[in-house]
């Protein structure tokens, strides 16, 4: 049975704590999903325009519910990115918070719950959905790619109780919410700890604001997650000298830690007696594939552990060939019940069945100790986590190329870099990106070269470019 | 550099916005470059323009171009 379909058990507990100190039963947020879900007729495609807040999620309970098939949006979305979203699927209704007028949907009839209404659009498209799909996330809101993930009702069950299996969530737990919950990590920690009868304190604010630090004291969170930059703030914060005893165990994923910051939060959580697991997923996986148990925290820092139950890993080397020896390094290959079915380009591709069979080639390279545990060291493909965001530099290239600037992208985590040949654009294109992809423009850089490097057929040469970077900085 | 040009030199580089932005209006999250990211390294900006260390409560309270003279003033700088 799917978890969100057996959740009647946890009747009397908490499940939602609001910014407006409600506290709403699973009975009661059951009773709000099944009244929106039974607006939708049939298995239909629905645009679900998320924030952290209780209308947000009493509409994906109660799609999922209904079997109707959410996309889950992040609120923020550019307008531009999110009309290219409804050309290219054509849901048959939108679901989204009331102050969004500026995502324009037409519609021919409206259900108002609280702060957002449901559009029924008019959009008239024989497709099918295919039995197994119960879920799509985007892969990278920021870039506008159309490009989605699909997850079965398998995946979500299984990775879900996967992570509530190894952190050991029960229903006294008590996490706040950090990230947006159309994104993967942000998800999963909503989906376990709803699996676990657990209450969830949602929350839009981040935590540069007060509220966010009162949110925690006064509801008791027992624990959070954070991609790299959070844990950035956390120092920032000096998160060593905060008084928070309710807070049982972190956790960090969507991008890798350094290795230093992992080093001092497994000091600072082992005194603080927090436990503090650092893990490793993608979209792709549903959210979850690794994790390093709190107990290594300290002495395999930099290490993303070891699969998660249910999953297993193995290396492949360039001629797809299993690495048996440990400490080398290869492509990073998962096996498990959470790969998702692939993707979609378009509601063409809904009817589509399972393209993985549960085997997802990661493009991550890593290497494996001799005791087993896993680290990542390098990338297979063209794609950077922005603030924990995935990147595709292509798709980057090719936004600024639409404005009319022919250059090229590279760098590395939380900074990427813009190649230019002439210096007057500088400003202009990084203002320029920043607006278009939502990501704060401290994440790019503009670095100017004299020419870019291409090989005969006029491929960029991107290894050699960095090159040409580090002799300018040698001069 | 009076203390006042670097202040204003801080904002202007850290949110890549024009002097002419300045003022009682420029809050956080107001505009995109100042949301928790671009916090974050303003105060990191702050703090080594300034040669100080900041509070946590100042950190989070320092939500607006207007409010930074309050707090700064906390750590004896003078405009």
């Amino acid at each position: 049975m799917n978890f969100y379909d057996d959740l009647e058990k946890y009747s009397v507990n908490i499940a939602i704590l609001t910014e407006q100190s409600e506290q709403i039963s699973y009975k009661d947020l059951l009773d709000a999903a099944d009244n929106i879900g039974k607006q939708i007729k049939g298995r239909s495609l629905v645009f679900a325009v998320c924030r952290n807040s209780f209308e947000s999620v009493a509409g994906y309970l109660g799609f999922m519910r209904a079997k109707a098939v959410p996309v889950l949006i992040n609120d923020k979305i550019n307008n531009t990115f999110f009309a290219n979203l409804l050309e290219a699927y054509k849901p048959e209704y939108v679901y989204l918070p009331k102050d969004k007028s500026g995502l324009n949907v037409n519609s021919i009839a409206a259900y108002s719950y609280g702060n957002y209404t449901l559009l029924k659009t008019g959009y008239d498209i024989d497709y099918t959905l295919h039995g197994d799909l119960a879920l799509l996330l985007t892969t990278s809101g920021s870039t506008g790619s159309p490009k989605l993930v699909r997850q079965s009702y398998k995946n979500i069950n299984s990775n879900a109780e996967s992570i509530t299996q190894y952190l050991g969530i029960t229903s006294a737990d008590r996490p706040i919410t950090t990230m947006p919950m159309s994104y993967s990590y942000g998800l999963s920690i909503i989906n376990s700890h709803l699996l676990a009868g657990a209450s969830t304190i949602f929350t839009d604010s981040t935590l540069m604001d007060r509220r966010f630090w009162e949110e925690i004291r006064n509801n008791n969170a027992t624990t959070f997650g954070g991609v790299p930059y959070i844990y950035e703030m956390l120092k920032k914060l000096r998160f060593e000298r905060m008084n928070l005893p309710s807070l049982k165990y972190i956790t960090q994923a969507g991008g890798k830690l350094s290795l230093e910051l992992s080093a001092e939060f497994a000091d600072i959580c082992e005194d603080k007696g927090i436990k503090f697991f650092v893990m490793y997923g993608q979209t792709e996986a549903t959210a979850r594939m690794s994790y390093l148990p709190w107990e290594y925290a300290r002495t395999k820092a930099g290490s993303m552990g070891i699969s998660i139950p249910g999953g297993s890993f193995w290396l492949e080397d360039e001629n797809g060939k299993v690495i048996e020896k440990s400490d080398t390094i290869g492509e990073l290959v998962y096996k498990g019940d959470n790969v998702t079915l692939g993707y979609a380009e378009s509601c063409l591709d809904m009817c589509k069945g399972d393209e993985n069979r549960g085997i997802l080639r990661t493009g991550d390279l890593a290497k494996r100790d001799a005791d087993g545990f896993h680290y990542i060291t390098g990338r297979k493909k063209r794609f950077l986590k922005m603030f924990g965001n995935r990147v595709n530099l292509d798709e980057i290239e090719q936004l600024i190329k639409a404005a009319g600037y022919d250059r090229v992208c590279a760098g590395t985590d939380d900074n990427l870099k813009i190649y230019v040949t002439e210096m007057d654009d500088k400003d202009r294109i990084r203002s320029y990106i920043a607006e278009r992809t939502g990501i704060n423009h401290v994440g790019f850089t503009v670095v100017y070269v004299d020419k870019i490097p291409r090989n005969e057929t006029g491929k960029v040469l991107y290894s050699a470019l960095v090159q040409l970077e580090k002799k300018d900085c040698d001069v | 550099m009076n203390n006042k040009h670097k202040y204003d030199q801080v904002f202007i580089e850290s949110f890549s916005i024009d002097e002419s932005v300045l003022g009682d209006n420029l809050v956080y999250n107001r505009i995109q470059s100042w949301d928790s990211i671009g916090h974050m390294g303003m105060i990191a900006a702050i703090e080594e323009t300034f040669d100080i260390m900041m509070e946590i409560d100042d950190i989070i309270d320092f939500s607006s171009y207007k409010k930074g003279f309050e707090i700064l003033a906390k750590y004896r700088v003078e405009f």
